[in-house]
């Protein structure tokens, strides 16, 4: 089938040896193998389900289920251009047209070269310095078109990603506003010591006194989370950091991945020690991945100083390490059973609830999932007491919250809050102005309009997990809500009817109104589909999907009847234009060979 | 609620289709002897009548393929209280619109110009002719459709199912055994 030589052997017996040949790795096996040749060639694919003994179906089906990799030739330079609302703002389209004309390429196909392929993927982290694109996996923002330019050029001088100028690869932290958490200078281990000498129970009760509650976006509360843990019985106990941070909107995770590493690190630990966890995973989105070798470092140091691996702080028993698990570019991923189904080496596929993680979790075993945020926040309570934090925010929502800012607004970037900050404080520091919504919490969060911006971020009020996209009076809410189903239908996993399909139909309804072919009927079954995708989904990918779409309708209502065409039904597709392959091929112009798109009277 | 006082008015055409939804819809069997006691039928392949008129039920086998197509579907919504697709043609364009992945003109040419034993084949032009559409469409693309029956063909005791909840004024449900997509 394939006419390439087969991978040799002996490169992918060092990456099955890497990972111990567990069929758990099979996800970080792939990525490797597709270093090899920048994608997964057939026969790579059979040696290595021979080698760890697995079916080939399943790791096809791997393969084929993580967008970031490849099962077939997609170019020695593989250009994925982030395509989120923010980076459509700042005019990713175009910067996409420029590539793709000076490469001589369509978007989605490889050039005839085999040199590169173009195409889009969803929201990148990189909203306050876009627009982004990665490239090989590694991001590169703040492009415009001299960068696209510059860029054209290396990949056609075959210039490997290495010998690219180096400022093309610096990420900005943007940190504008900084509270208790991103003010706090910790000695490493000082968070650990504080929590040890508390004993393990003395520490939980700490965490319970704290009212910390998770800021992935569900907002459970930590230490509920963390005791449901402690008393199920199974071994070895497991936490997870999830960092797949693929909510469109959100890079807060990145920046504290980037420079307060130690703080999530300890905060895992401090999970594992309230827990009697022994093993932990941080899942890093592989938008991310450029992150990997100084959080290694960090991990190295870590366990050079005592704060990982047996017996931390010389604490008889207390025995806990890190290994950071890549994704591969799966929004689903972060929902925490897919994430576990992906830590296990499988498609992301959410796994039916109960039982929930905290009692059969990874491989079965009793496991924590919390975000990123989450968990830097416990060395906070370690350091200072739970009633302490309990005292700040709001009566429901203890402590801060970091918002990632992006859209219109001078300053974009991440700003540290105590819970109960007001939406309209939020954008007079940021420098917005002309605000005609703002979109919290990401595409699945919740937008809100100008009579609104009295509410409060906090988990009573304005819940979010941190996106916080802000749109001036230019801006068409339509497009924006338009914008985040076509994300919601690429990330459907597909494995439940109604988010496959409902989410690619509601896709269908809101195309045909961009084309000029809307109706009154069109809102009536999009208001259907909105309530068969929020009933009857699996997972809450599928429930959140139709939630921009039904706040911009009932906010924004007119930036929808105004692409209506008056009549209460349209044909989806020009009718006479629908003939005109048949009138040419038959030469006929007659009155016959022409329909009226709309007809006169047809209800 | 009670069966209405007088008889419903049912019209039924093929456009893009098989008739084997039709051949199903014959498939109730001994129904259909109950049946006509509660309905009468308007144009439809089982009666005489050419033009569609006001009626309270339209069934509609077959997807949108060319340009009289449309001029039937649009003249059952006009006439029609109620509109379903009837049949997986129907409801999603079905078999016919296996076509829809190939260029009109390379149809056409590969039937009537290159077909082993033709020669100096033309594709026809005569006016009489309806066009074909560069795509096969489901009819919910072109006019309004109320209700949705699919099934290649859906089985006769489900179209009887669907047909009764009408008739009695009951929003039709097909669950279980009765409702399939092939
Ligand atoms: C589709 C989907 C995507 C999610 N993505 C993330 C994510 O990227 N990061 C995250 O922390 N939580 C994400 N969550 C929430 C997680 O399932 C889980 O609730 C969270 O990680 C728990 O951590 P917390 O209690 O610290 O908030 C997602 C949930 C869904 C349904
Ligand atoms: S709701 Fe969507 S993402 Fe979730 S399981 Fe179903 S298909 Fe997958
Ligand atoms: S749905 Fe099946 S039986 Fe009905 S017209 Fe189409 S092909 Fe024929
Ligand atoms: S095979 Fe599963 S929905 Fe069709």
């Amino acid at each position: 089938m394939h006419t390439q030589p087969p991978t040799p052997c002996s490169a992918l017996d060092g990456i099955l040896q890497h990972h111990g040949h567990r069929p758990t790795e099979l996800l970080q096996i792939l990525i490797n193998a597709q270093q090899l040749e920048g994608w997964l060639p057939a026969p790579t694919l059979t040696y290595l389900a021979q080698a760890l003994r697995l079916p080939r179906a399943r790791v096809e089906g791997v393969a084929g289920f993580y967008s970031f990799l490849y099962t077939r030739p997609a170019g020695r330079f593989r250009v994925l251009f982030s395509d989120n609302i923010t980076d459509r703002m700042l005019g990713n389209a175009e910067l996409m047209d420029a590539l793709c004309r000076k490469l001589w390429i369509e978007p989605g196909k490889l050039s005839e070269d085999g040199l590169v392929s173009i195409d889009a993927t969803s929201c990148t982290g990189l909203c306050d310095q876009g627009p982004a694109m990665l490239v090989n996996g590694r991001a590169i923002g703040q492009l415009n078109h001299r960068r696209i330019n510059e860029i054209a050029e290396l990949i056609r001088q075959q210039r490997p990603l290495a010998q690219w100028p180096s400022e093309y690869f610096h990420i900005d932290d943007n940190i504008r506003r900084r509270d208790a958490l991103l003010n706090l200078d910790m000695k490493p281990g000082a968070a650990l010591a504080s929590a040890i000498a508390r004993g393990r129970a003395g520490w939980l009760a700490e965490m319970q006194a704290s009212n910390l509650r998770g800021r992935g976006g569900a907002g459970f509360a930590t230490a509920v989370k963390w005791s449901s843990a402690r008393n199920a019985p199974g071994e070895p106990k497991v936490i997870v950091c999830n960092a797949d941070e693929g909510e469109p909107g959100t890079f807060k995770d990145r920046v504290l991945l980037n420079t307060y590493a130690d703080l999530v690190f300890e905060g895992m630990t401090l999970a594992a020690w309230a827990v009697g966890a022994s093993e932990g995973f941080l899942y890093l989105r592989g938008e991310y991945s450029h992150l990997l070798p100084q959080l290694e470092a960090v991990l190295a140091r870590r366990r050079a100083e005592g704060l990982l691996g047996m017996r931390i702080l010389h604490e008889q028993g207390f025995d806990f390490d890190i290994r950071i698990h890549l994704g591969a570019g799966a929004y689903v991923c972060g929902e925490e059973s897919a994430l576990i189904e992906s830590l296990e080496g499988k498609r992301g596929t959410p796994r039916i609830r109960p039982p929930f993680p905290v009692t059969c979790g990874y491989l079965g075993r009793p496991t924590v999932v919390n975000n990123v945020e989450t968990l830097a926040k416990t060395c906070l309570i370690a350091l200072q007491g739970g009633e302490a934090f309990a005292a700040t925010g709001t009566a429901q929502s203890a402590g801060t919250k970091l918002l990632s800012i992006s859209g219109d607004c001078a300053a974009p970037g991440i700003y540290e809050y105590p819970f109960g900050v007001s939406i309209a404080r939020v954008l007079e520091d940021c420098g917005a102005s002309d605000t005609q919504a703002v979109q919290v919490g990401g595409a699945s969060g919740i937008c809100l309009a100008g009579y609104e911006f009295q509410r409060r971020i906090a988990y009573e009020d304005v819940p979010t997990a941190g996106a916080f996209m802000i749109f001036d009076g230019t801006r068409d809410l339509f497009e924006v809500a338009r914008s985040f189903v076509h994300f919601f239908a690429h990330e459907s996993c597909g494995f439940c009817t109604p988010c496959r399909v409902g989410t690619a139909l509601l896709k269908g309804f809101m195309d045909k109104l961009a084309d000029g072919h809307g109706a009154q009927a069109d809102l009536a079954d999009i208001d259907w589909l909105d309530r068969l995708l929020k009933n009857a989904s699996h997972c809450g990918l599928g429930s959140a999907a139709p939630n921009p779409v039904i706040d911009t309708l009932q906010k924004f209502r007119p930036a929808y009847e105004r692409r209506l065409v008056s009549l209460d039904f349209e044909p989806a597709f020009d009718l006479d234009a629908a003939l005109a392959e048949a009138r040419q091929l038959t030469a006929r112009d007659d009155p016959g060979a022409h329909l009226q798109t709309h007809e006169e009277g047809t209800p | 609620m009670s069966a209405p006082a007088r008889k419903l008015r049912v019209a039924t055409t093929s456009l893009a289709g098989c008739f084997g939804c039709h051949m199903s819809f014959l498939d109730i069997d001994e129904h259909l002897f109950e049946l006509v006691e509660l309905i009468e039928f308007d144009r439809s392949p089982l009666t005489d009548i050419k033009e569609v008129g006001p009626c309270d039920i339209g069934l509609i086998e077959g997807g949108v393929c060319n340009a009289e197509n449309v001029h039937v579907l649009r003249a059952f919504r006009r006439n029609c209280k109620t509109l379903i697709a009837l049949g997986a043609c129907a409801v999603n364009g079905g078999l016919p619109a296996q076509r829809n992945h190939l260029p009109l003109s390379e149809c056409l040419r590969e039937v009537y110009q290159f077909r082993p034993g033709i020669a100096n084949g033309q594709i026809p032009n005569d006016p009489e002719l309806p066009l074909p559409l560069d795509k096969v469409r489901p009819i919910h693309e072109v006019v309004r459709i109320d209700y949705f029956l699919p099934g290649c063909p859906p089985s006769g005791p489900a179209i009887w199912k669907f047909l009764t909840d009408l008739i009695a004024g009951r929003t039709p449900r097909l669950t279980g055994g009765l409702l399939h997509y092939d």
